[in-house]
């Protein structure tokens, strides 16, 4: 509890920043956000471009698994799809980007109702199981329907441009991804605070009781399904423009592992988790390789066994996660903040 | 007019029969309790009016609608609200989350509008919000609004249920032993409780449960199953004296 805070109305308590402090902080981030690109290292802000493309589709998993209780082991399909139907809207159609990227977000969205129908029926580990295959089949398809995806050699989609400016180098692209991070942050916690988002929550609790009350299961679980596949298919979409090229190798299951490795991480349930797990993960074989490269003197062999490392790292911090801090990051985070409003009393 | 009207009701679960021929009428504006030994099918009733079973035969018509006809969730809309035996309450969330997930199927904002939040979404929270406060105020749990509701006593939790089945602001209210596992005094606010709201707000109530006390003090009418059967049925003085229930309860 926040002492000297309070509220006179009931308008001020669904405000997301309460007090003063919080929004001079949020200040700060945001202008720190803005002069980042125009001071850092161009591979700084690579790292970065990544981690808000992750943050993207984090938040898109965690509203579907962490909020509404689907465990999706698909995500890598959705975002697949929106990174494909960009790049082939852009190439084939020559759709400018702007358009494209939503168009993405709708086609995922769309995939994710028809995966959402068996989602009606199933419940916890088997709706795992039609996640899980629906991501082969976008895989299956992406390699074999060569007129539309070129196989398995990928599709190269255009910088998106505005006039005559084009978005082509890492600093550019950084603007577009950063406001997308913003609204797609802004949107989800909106809708967590009102109607829907506390329907989908009490599906993931109780199912039979949110039917009780009147909640529609199938409308919410299709609508849970398509949200989070637009989330997906938004960042499909921003990867396919900046990467030089896509492949179907960008879009494996090791892909919808990470992606619910960042959520189980950085807070199941939690929109500030996902934003922490997104760049905790996206940042991890960073990390690795500093330490590889550190150790590089003594022991030559360990940078031959980068990937080896890598993935051994990954799955320890999964585990050593799910055993001993379940709430992720996020919850880590409030148990220290309340540790220390609180201290030295233990309540 | 009588507000709900169960007739022949019968439903089966492989070779058990949960219930044979059960009919029951509830007036406006009454405590109708059902009472009964364990697996009496007491419960099972409520499932049929709430839609979660099927039965496989009879009617059950709520304000003359054929309650068959409508889906689960469906039911709600046309005002009935029910409180669980085992609490059901969406336990991660707030108790202020939860009674407002009580007001879900009078509110319509969707999907667009909460995400962009400012407009119509926040100003309809706003609206609920005030009568979600006054049944915060009525059921006198004030002091936990804010608190998730996992972390509450049991007792409290209970009547964090029913503050929910009322901000649905039913016309019909099923109560699945709302004093099971209470202490004397939980019992006694629980009852005054049930009272006051079949006085000021007027909701009918059908009541399961097990605690006789609270049975014969609150019930205008009360039924009794046994072995999905109804056995009797009449006011308490009656029922208390019937010799059939009497073999039910006690044995012969």
């Amino acid at each position: 509890m926040i002492n000297g805070n309070f509220k006179t109305n009931y308008e001020d308590e669904i405000k997301i920043f309460q007090t003063t402090f919080v929004k001079f902080w949020l200040v700060i981030l945001f202008v720190g956000l803005i002069i980042f690109p125009l001071v850092a290292d161009r591979y700084f802000i690579y790292l970065c471009n990544l981690c808000g493309i992750a943050i993207i589709g984090a938040l898109g998993l965690n509203i579907l698994t962490g909020y509404t209780g689907q465990i999706s082991l698909g995500h890598a399909g959705f975002l697949a799809i929106g990174g494909y139907t960009s790049a082939i809207l852009s190439t084939k159609l020559g759709i400018p980007f702007w358009l494209a990227m939503p168009l993405s977000g709708i086609m995922a969205a769309m995939a994710g109702m028809i995966v959402a129908i068996p989602s009606l029926r199933l419940k916890g580990l088997y709706i795992a199981i039609t996640t899980f295959a629906f991501g082969f089949i976008v895989d299956h398809l992406i390699i074999h329907w060569e007129s539309m995806t070129n196989g398995p050699s990928g599709i190269t989609a255009p910088r998106p441009s505005l006039g005559v400016f084009v978005f082509d180098s890492d600093k550019s692209y950084y603007f577009i991804i950063i406001v997308m991070v913003i609204l797609a942050t802004g949107f989800a916690r909106n809708l967590f605070r009102s109607r829907v988002g506390r329907a989908l929550i009490a599906i993931r609790d109780r199912d039979i009781a949110a039917e009780i009350i009147g909640i529609n299961l199938t409308k919410y679980k299709i609508q849970a399904f398509s949200i989070s596949s637009f989330y997906a298919g938004i960042a499909g979409s921003l990867m396919a423009h900046y990467f030089d090229v896509i492949t179907f190798e960008n879009f494996t299951l090791m892909l919808s592992i990470q992606y619910l490795a960042m959520i189980i991480v950085g807070g199941v349930g939690s929109i500030l988790g996902s934003i922490y797990g997104a760049i905790f993960i996206t940042l991890l074989p960073e990390l690795i390789r500093l330490l590889t490269d550190l150790f590089r003197q003594e022991y030559p062999s360990l940078t031959t066994r980068f990937a080896d490392l890598k993935s051994v790292t990954f799955g320890l911090i999964i585990i050593i996660f799910l055993i001993f801090g379940p709430k992720g990051l996020y919850g880590v985070w409030r148990d220290i903040k309340v540790y220390w409003k609180n201290w030295p009393f233990t309540y | 007019m009588p507000q709900l009207v169960v007739k022949d009701l019968s439903i089966n679960f492989g070779g058990i029969t949960a219930l044979v021929n059960v009919s029951f009428q509830v007036e406006k504006g009454e405590i109708f309790s059902i009472i009964g030994p364990n697996g009496a099918g007491k419960t099972t009733i409520f499932n049929c009016i709430n839609r979660i079973y099927t039965p496989h035969r009879g009617t059950i018509l709520f304000q003359d609608q054929d309650l068959l006809r409508y889906k689960p969730f469906e039911v709600s809309k046309l005002g009935i609200a029910r409180a669980f035996q085992n609490i059901a309450l969406f336990e991660n969330m707030t108790v202020l989350e939860n009674l407002l997930l009580g007001r879900h199927h009078r509110m319509k904002s969707g999907v667009m509008a909460g995400g962009i939040f400012w407009g119509k979404a926040k100003r309809e929270e706003l609206s609920h919000r005030k009568r979600v406060e006054e049944i915060i105020d009525f059921l006198e749990i004030e002091a936990y609004r804010y608190q998730i509701v996992k972390t509450l006593p049991y007792g409290i939790q209970k009547r964090v249920e029913l503050a929910r089945a009322l901000c649905m602001d039913p016309f019909l209210l099923l109560l699945d032993e709302p004093v099971s596992g209470m202490n004397v005094e939980e019992t006694e606010d629980t009852a005054r409780f049930i009272l006051d709201i079949n006085e000021e707000l007027g909701t009918t109530i059908v009541l399961v449960e097990h605690d006789m006390r609270v049975v014969m003090d609150v019930s205008d009418r009360i039924c009794v199953l046994n072995f999905g059967e109804k056995i009797a049925e009449g006011r308490p003085q009656e029922i208390r004296n019937d010799p059939l229930v009497i073999r039910a309860y006690l044995g012969k």
